[in-house]
């Protein structure tokens, strides 16, 4: 039976490998692990705007593969994005999003909206079923005043006055249960989400080294990396390290000679214009 | 400029249903699938071509692939609804609790979504999958009340998320009730749940915590109720709910459809009835030895 109407060429993402993934996994195969965020990332709304807090660490299964990470994005230069999950589409899809909020800012002429931002991560994210690991704390200012949303890898998305995501956002949530209320200023804000953080850092294993802030209100942004270092390196060797030669067994020695001379020919090609 | 048309995405047509034939299956389902929705192809399609030059709303015409789904989404509703008629309009209710698991992802969420003016949509199931359908349909309802000149009727609302959740429904979680006023029929509440039926009542509930109201509706339910009997109807039977349902919690939030209008109402923890063995609300146990505490959060 003929289609009624014409389709254009498929493309998007092909299902098949996941089915196979899955036989893979049932009969006994290690998943090579992928760098995640084990994270703890927060937002909260202020009178005056949004606070946005992340930790650093971007863990490799047991593993610490980056003690500074930065998780929290640039979306538009008003609105930024902290991502939890897999690292790499937390980056790629807010790079993905942060490119299409600049061209739609050159074809309307005007700021960009944190709906606007929502909108096109929720409508990818979705379309993905999932597969795309990324849960996001997404947070700025527009015209139409402060705004804090949250975005789930399956698509779903919530609006609050507080938020946390991230395998630390118990923790975090313990602290901003407690302690948030509406109208805070901005120096109680930024305390608040350092707080939230630490705890998170302190009490997730998936969480740890330093504390980001970003403060996003008016017309101005301050993007305060590493706000806070509540684990310094304690111990570092006064002597330094050296090695000395004698250290390292050789085991082969092979010498090659560095060609001697270049040939340089003169009056080659006469440039054309 | 890219023609998005690709990646996963509802298809409200119908006609891209390819499924791989295995042996002894006709085509015949496929023809009537393309067949019984060919008209409404066609207007969707030109809607859609549309769209996916616009903000990223992905589209569909993507072939859905047989394969087992898993269809326990982790982000969901756990959630109770209630749509119940009245005379002159209806009252739609629901909890607020949103669950990840064991984790309440947002405790104070807002479950009654609008579609137009007049309807409105209580949404449960997968949180994805129900913002995902409202978003397209109050897209189709704004397209169709320009073209109509005339608010949109409860019976169409209804019927366009039906057509949704039932043409996606091996990929879809969601169960929603569909209410709200207009001109010719008045109040009516629509029940859409998990599969894509579609059915009047005069009253209906949903979500995980409706297990424990159908013998109280069956009780408490009578035709032609006034507005105020109707509210606390909803508000009782909702609590009811929430203090049995664990996946249920939060806050009952209620909306009012009628003549007149569109009235949004909140009823906090505290201003809900305490039932059989339920403890007053108490910040914490040291509160009742200690005096100097710092304030906690209230709403």
């Amino acid at each position: 039976m003929g289609r009624m109407t014409e389709l254009p060429t498929k493309g998007g993402f092909s299902f098949d490998l996941c089915t196979r993934n899955d036989m893979l996994l049932k009969n006994g195969l290690q998943m090579p692990p992928f760098r995640k965020t084990g994270t703890t990332i927060v937002g909260l709304v202020f009178q005056d705007g949004v606070v946005l807090g992340a930790d650093t660490r971007a863990t490799e299964g047991p593993i610490v593969a980056d003690k500074n990470f930065e998780k929290i994005h640039f979306m538009a230069p008003n609105i930024y994005c902290c991502g939890a999950g897999t690292a790499a589409d937390t980056e790629a899809v807010t790079d993905m999003v942060s490119s299409q909020l600049q061209l739609h800012r050159y074809a309307t002429g005007r700021e960009s909206r944190v709906v606007t931002a929502l909108t096109l991560l929720k409508s990818h994210l979705f379309s993905y079923q999932g597969h795309v690991s990324a849960a996001l704390v997404l947070g700025g200012f527009d015209v139409t005043g402060p705004h804090l949303h949250t975005v789930y890898p399956h698509g779903s998305t919530d609006t609050l006055p507080f938020a946390t995501m991230g395998s630390g956002s118990l923790a975090a949530m313990s602290v901003f249960e407690s302690k948030y209320r509406e109208g805070l200023t901005r120096e109680e804000g930024i305390e608040l989400v350092a707080e939230a953080i630490c705890a998170g850092i302190f009490n997730d294993l998936g969480s740890g080294s330093n504390v980001d802030v970003c403060v996003i209100t008016e017309g101005k942004t301050e993007y305060l990396r590493n706000y806070q270092l509540p684990n310094p390196r304690t111990y570092i060797s006064s002597k330094g390290y050296t090695f000395v030669k004698g250290q390292t067994e050789v085991l082969s020695t092979k010498i090659t000679s560095i060609q001697p001379k270049v040939e340089a020919v003169e009056g080659g090609d006469a440039m054309e214009e | 400029m890219e023609n998005k048309l690709s990646g996963f995405g509802l298809d409200p047509t119908g006609v891209e249903r390819r499924t791989f034939l295995e042996e002894g299956e006709s085509s015949l389902k496929q023809s009537l699938y393309s067949l019984s929705l060919s008209l409404s192809a066609s207007l969707y399609l030109a809607c859609f071509l549309l769209l996916s030059l616009k903000l990223g709303f992905i589209l569909l015409l993507l072939s859905i692939y047989k394969m087992d789904l898993d269809l326990s989404a982790p982000h969901s509703t756990g959630t109770t609804i209630i749509g119940v008629t009245y005379n002159g309009g209806v009252v739609l209710g629901a909890d607020s609790r949103t669950s990840t698991g064991m984790y309440v992802a947002n405790r104070a969420s807002d479950k009654i979504t609008e579609l137009t003016d007049n309807v409105y949509v209580c949404r449960s199931g997968s949180a994805a999958d129900t913002q995902v359908i409202s978003d397209y349909v109050r897209y189709f309802l704004h397209q169709h009340t320009i073209q109509l000149g005339q608010p949109a009727t409860v019976k169409v609302a209804a019927n366009l998320v039906r057509l949704l959740s039932y043409q996606n429904k091996n990929m879809l979680q969601a169960g929603v009730i569909v209410g709200g006023w207009d001109k010719y029929e008045g109040g009516q509440i629509y029940s859409v749940p998990l599969g894509g039926t579609i059915l009047r009542q005069p009253f209906s509930i949903g979500g995980s915590g409706s297990s424990y109201l159908y013998g109280f509706f069956d009780q408490a339910w009578k035709e032609d109720m006034t507005h105020e009997e109707a509210e606390q109807l909803v508000v009782k039977a909702a609590s009811l709910a929430m203090a049995r349902d664990g996946a249920s919690g939060g806050v009952v939030r209620t909306v009012t459809i009628n003549a007149e209008g569109v009235t949004r109402k909140f009823y906090g923890g505290d201003t809900l009835p305490l039932w059989h063995d339920e403890l007053e609300p108490t910040n914490s146990l040291l509160d009742l030895l200690s005096s100097s505490v710092p304030e906690p959060m209230s709403t």
